[in-house]
């Protein structure tokens, strides 16, 4: 196993650790933050993305390159109407469902096996998207 | 507003921001989710969008982040979590349906709640931002019109 692996690994733990801690791996309390009867998931993305853009905007310019060598990878995506459509069906799928591809993995680990039925239904649409729409 | 109060939401937030980092500044790379599914597929299909070279570089540290994600939400279920292991009573027609909309959106708007919501917002992008507030803004309306509808949770 690549020495990449085993950081990604232990960066995935605490993700997932995370996720149960912060309470998304329940489809549950994701669905009372989407009828709006406890906003606690805006606190959870937020604090989130606040370490992370620390991180991701900080550290480039202390290091050269991340400790195993390589680059800074920048994340870019260009506004398209892919974008948008995409993301309202991922909305309709998300107020449907509850999940979100991270929380239905980390559903797994709080034994919630249900999720397994909608990580089937990611795979198979992200199979229809890629093979029907590209 | 906050019935579960501010504790776990934060820190939750705060040991997911810490996770994406560690892997940020040991490796250079954007730890999100919604890729997986398709750089999975591409271990199975011919197609050439499964194929693409960021797929086939990136398919196998996916995999193994994905199953980080699992260990770690089983670890905090066994350590920490008051009530045990937990199944949803979310139907599975809708666990199916929904999941089937997210795998489709997620691939066709290039990311999802942690690739547009973390990693996007955090590299300050505009078009991670206008993707948050559309899936945040149609996820709610949707959820409000099937809870009118009467089904439950």
């Amino acid at each position: 196993m690549k020495s990449k692996h085993v950081f990604v690994f232990i960066g995935g733990i605490f993700f997932g650790f995370g996720l149960a801690f912060g309470g998304m791996s329940k489809q549950e309390i994701v669905l009372s933050f989407l009828q709006l009867k406890d906003l606690g998931l805006l606190l959870l993305l937020g604090g989130s993305a606040l370490v992370t853009a620390l991180t991701i905007n900080i550290v480039p310019k202390v290091l050269k390159k991340p400790i195993l060598g390589g680059v800074f990878k920048k994340r870019t995506r260009t506004l398209t109407k892919r974008t948008i459509i995409g993301a309202i069906i991922f909305g309709v799928g998300w107020g449907i469902s509850g999940l979100c591809p991270g929380s239905a993995m980390a559903s797994l680990g709080i034994g919630n096996l249900p999720a397994l039925i909608g990580i089937a239904g990611m795979f198979l649409g992200a199979y229809v998207m890629g093979r029907y729409f590209t | 507003m906050f019935p579960l109060g501010f504790f776990p939401y934060i820190i939750g937030g705060i040991l997911i921001g810490v996770g994406v980092s560690f892997i940020y500044i040991v490796t250079g790379l954007h730890a999100t989710q919604s890729s997986f599914f398709g750089t999975t597929i591409s271990f199975f299909s011919k197609r050439p969008y499964f194929l693409q070279k960021q797929y086939l570089d990136s398919r196998g540290w996916r995999i193994t982040f994905a199953v980080g994600v699992i260990l770690g939400a089983f670890i905090y279920t066994i350590t920490l979590a008051a009530e045990g292991f937990f199944t949803t009573s979310v139907e599975w027609w809708r666990l199916a349906i929904g999941g089937f909309l997210v795998g489709f959106g997620t691939r066709l708007s290039k990311g999802c709640t942690s690739g547009h919501g973390i990693s996007g917002l955090a590299s300050l992008s505009t078009t991670s931002l206008f993707a948050v507030l559309t899936f945040i803004t149609v996820g709610i309306l949707t959820a409000l019109v099937i809870q009118s509808l009467g089904v439950f949770p």
